[in-house]
C-alpha cells in the first residue's frame, strides 16, 4: 500500500505486520473491508468483520468477506470467547462510546488484540490548543470539534495506562510519524507521545500467574 | 439417490412442471403424519451446468409460490420476485440455475389440502396432516434429489422462505454451499403467531369454510379468506409506507359519504388485496401454511440453543433484514447471526434502509440488490463458476 502522508489509514501496513500468517482474525470497524483484503491477500487468514456503514458492508460483501453490521459497543458483547487469533479495532476506538468495555471484550474474544489510534499527546495537537487556544484539527484528526465522530481522544499515555488497568500485556507498539514510520523502537515514551501521530498496539491478555 | 425411478412420474403441462412421489415414498410429517403419494409443482428458469455446480433453490414466503420470475400463469402478473430474478439480474438466469418449487400445503399444484385424500377420495380439507417448516425442507430435498443435484449454490428466500433456508442450513448443511435468509426469524414470534391466529380465525368464522369442506359443498370462504389478507397484508407494509402512498385521501370522491363504504383509499386498496388474494389461494391452505410458521422455532431441535443449529458449518451466509420490518424485525435477523457468529461460520449481516415494511424484500430495493449480487458473486468465485458472461 502507498504510503501517503495525506492518507489517515497509513496504519495498515504495520498492523498487516503483526498478524500471523493463517491466523483467524476480526476486524471491527472494517470500513470497505481493505485491511481484511490486504490480510486475506498476503497474511492466508480466516477473515470477518464488523462495520456499522451499510456501503461498507455492501463494499465488503461484494469482495466476499464476511462482514456484519454493527460496531464494537453494540455487538462485540454477542460474540464467543476465544473465536478469533486477533481482533483488530483500527482508528476506532476514539469513536466509541465505551471504548474500555470495547477493549475488554476485544481481549475477551482474541488471544491478541491489536489498536491503532490518532495520538492526542502529538506535539501539533498540544501547540494548537496550548499556543492558539483552539481545538486540535489535523491531518489525523480533520473535524472540527462539533461534527467530529471523535468522543474519546486520548494519548499513547493514556492507552498505556488503561492497558495496564485491563490486566493486559503489550507484546509490541509503534508510533508512528506523519508518513506512517515508526519512531526508533528504542526512543523513551515521551518521545513517542510528542512524536507520534498515530499508535499501533498489540496486546496479550497477561499469561495467567503460576 | 433415486434418479427418475419408476415410483417418480415426471409431468410438464399447463400447470407447469410436477413431480409425483409414488405411495411408498411418501413424506412422513413431524406431526406423525403421512402425505402419500406426494406431488410437488416446480418452476426452473436458467440451465443447470455439467457438474451441477449452479443451482440455487428459491423459497417462496407464505402466499407464493413456484412461479418466482416472468408471467405468473394464473394472476397473469408477474411473479413473486421478478425483480430480482432474471437475466442480468442478482439471481441471474443467464448464469443460475434457479428452482423454485410450491410448498407442500400449498395451493399451486403441491399436494396441500384441497388435493385428493386417496382414502376418501375427497380433498384432505383438515384431514391434511399439519406440515412443518421441516417438512415442506425434506419434501424440497425429494424434489433436489430427483432433479439429480447433490449441492446447491444457494438456497435464498424471505419471510417463510427465509425460515426455509434456515432449516436447509441446519438439516442438510453438506447440501448448501451458500444461503440467504432474509427478513426472516430462527422463531415465530408471540405477535407473528397472534396476527396468523386472527386471519385463521376469520377464515373459521365466515359460514361458508363449512368445517373445512367448502370444496366438497361447492362454496368458497371467500369473505373470511379476504378478511385474513387484509389484516396481514397491514403487517407486511409500514407506519410510514401507507402515510405516504394513502394518507387519509379519499377514494374518488372529495367528501366523506357518512356511510361504510371505502372512502379511504386504504380501505378500497385493502379490500382489493383481499378479492384478489381469494382468487387465487385456498382456505384450507393458508390454514396450514400459516400454522406451520407458527410451529417454527428452529432452536427448539437443538436444545433450545441456535448456534448448535449450525455447528461447524462450512455454509456461507448472508442475512438480510429491512428496518422498517416489524413483522420480522432486525433484532430478530441479529439473533440468527449471533448464533452463526458464536459457532464461527462464515456470515455477512447487512439492514437494508427501507421504508417499505417487510414487503420491502420483495420490491426493487438498489442496496439489497447491490448486497445479493455481490454475495452470489463472490460466492461464485468461492465455488469455482465460470462466468459465461465474460
Amino acid at each position: 500500500m502507498k504510503q501517503d502522508p495525506h492518507n489517515p489509514r497509513l496504519d495498515l501496513d504495520v498492523i498487516a505486520d503483526l498478524v500471523t500468517p493463517g491466523s483467524r482474525v476480526l476486524d471491527v470497524g472494517c470500513g470497505d473491508g481493505a485491511l481484511l483484503q490486504l490480510l486475506a491477500q498476503t497474511k492466508n487468514v480466516d477473515g470477518r468483520g464488523v462495520e456499522l456503514s451499510q456501503s461498507g458492508v455492501n463494499e465488503c460483501v461484494a469482495k466476499g468477506l464476511s462482514v456484519i453490521q454493527g460496531d464494537a459497543d453494540t455487538d462485540l458483547a454477542d460474540y464467543p470467547d476465544d473465536g478469533f487469533d486477533y481482533v483488530i479495532l483500527s482508528q476506532t476506538l476514539q469513536a466509541t462510546r465505551r471504548p474500555r468495555e470495547a477493549l475488554r471484550n476485544m481481549l475477551r474474544i482474541g488471544r491478541h488484540a491489536i489498536v491503532s489510534f490518532p495520538n492526542f499527546g502529538h506535539w501539533r495537537v498540544r501547540t494548537q490548543l496550548a499556543i492558539k487556544g483552539r481545538m486540535p484539527v489535523t491531518g489525523n484528526l480533520a473535524n472540527s470539534w462539533h461534527d467530529t465522530p471523535n468522543i474519546h481522544l486520548c494519548t499513547i499515555r493514556d492507552f498505556v495506562e488503561l492497558v495496564d488497568e485491563l490486566g493486559a500485556h503489550i507484546a509490541h507498539g509503534a508510533a508512528l510519524d506523519r508518513y506512517g514510520s515508526p519512531i526508533r523502537v528504542n526512543a523513551p515514551w515521551w518521545i513517542w507521545n510528542l512524536m507520534g501521530e498515530q499508535a499501533v498496539f498489540l496486546l496479550e491478555r497477561r499469561a495467567p500467574q503460576k | 439417490m433415486t434418479n427418475f425411478s419408476h415410483a417418480q412420474q415426471e409431468q410438464s403441462g399447463s400447470a407447469g412442471k410436477t413431480v409425483t412421489f409414488s405411495s411408498e415414498q411418501g413424506l412422513l410429517t413431524d406431526g406423525g403424519g403421512a402425505i402419500a403419494p406426494l406431488t410437488l409443482a416446480y418452476e426452473t428458469y436458467g440451465k443447470l451446468n455439467e457438474n451441477k455446480s449452479n443451482a440455487i433453490l428459491l423459497c417462496h414466503a407464505l402466499t407464493g409460490d413456484q412461479y418466482a420470475a416472468g408471467i405468473h400463469p394464473v394472476t397473469g402478473k408477474t411473479g413473486w420476485w421478478d425483480a430480482m430474478v432474471g437475466p442480468g439480474k442478482p439471481f441471474d438466469t443467464d448464469r443460475y440455475f434457479i428452482i423454485c418449487s410450491n410448498v407442500v400445503g400449498g395451493c399451486m399444484g403441491s399436494t396441500g389440502p384441497a388435493s385428493i385424500n386417496p382414502r376418501s377420495n375427497k380433498p384432505y380439507g383438515l384431514d391434511f396432516p399439519v406440515v412443518t417448516i421441516r417438512d415442506m425442507v425434506r419434501a424440497q430435498s425429494m424434489l433436489i434429489d430427483h432433479l439429480g443435484i447433490d449441492t446447491l449454490f444457494c438456497v435464498a428466500g424471505g419471510s417463510m422462505g427465509g425460515m426455509q433456508v434456515l432449516q436447509w442450513a441446519a438439516s442438510y448443511p453438506q447440501r448448501v454451499f451458500s444461503a440467504m435468509p432474509i427478513a426472516t426469524a430462527a422463531k415465530h414470534s408471540a405477535q407473528n403467531i397472534a396476527f396468523h391466529e386472527v386471519g385463521r380465525q376469520a377464515v373459521m368464522a365466515d359460514p361458508d369454510w363449512r368445517g373445512g369442506r367448502y370444496l366438497e359443498q361447492g362454496v368458497r370462504p371467500e369473505k373470511g379468506l379476504a378478511v385474513a389478507r387484509m389484516s396481514a397484508h397491514i403487517t407486511y407494509l409500514s407506519e410510514a409506507a401507507l402515510q405516504r402512498k394513502f394518507g387519509r385521501k379519499l377514494q374518488d370522491r372529495s367528501a366523506p359519504t357518512f356511510s361504510f363504504d371505502a372512502d379511504f383509499q386504504i380501505e378500497n386498496y385493502l379490500r382489493y388485496q383481499g378479492l384478489a388474494f381469494v382468487e387465487r389461494f385456498d382456505a384450507n391452505s393458508y390454514l396450514f401454511v400459516t400454522r406451520a410458521c407458527d410451529y417454527f422455532d428452529l432452536a427448539a431441535d437443538y436444545g433450545g440453543v441456535l448456534a448448535r443449529a449450525f455447528k461447524e458449518t462450512k455454509t456461507r451466509f448472508c442475512v438480510v433484514a429491512f428496518d422498517s420490518d416489524w413483522l420480522y424485525p432486525t433484532s430478530d435477523s441479529r439473533s440468527i447471526v449471533h448464533a452463526l457468529n458464536a459457532g464461527g461460520a462464515s456470515v455477512s449481516f447487512v439492514e437494508i434502509e427501507s421504508d417499505k415494511g417487510h414487503d420491502a424484500f420483495l420490491l426493487h430495493e438498489p442496496m439489497f440488490n447491490a448486497t445479493t449480487r455481490g454475495f452470489l458473486e463472490s460466492a461464485a468465485a468461492a465455488r469455482g463458476l465460470r462466468d459465461s458472461r465474460k
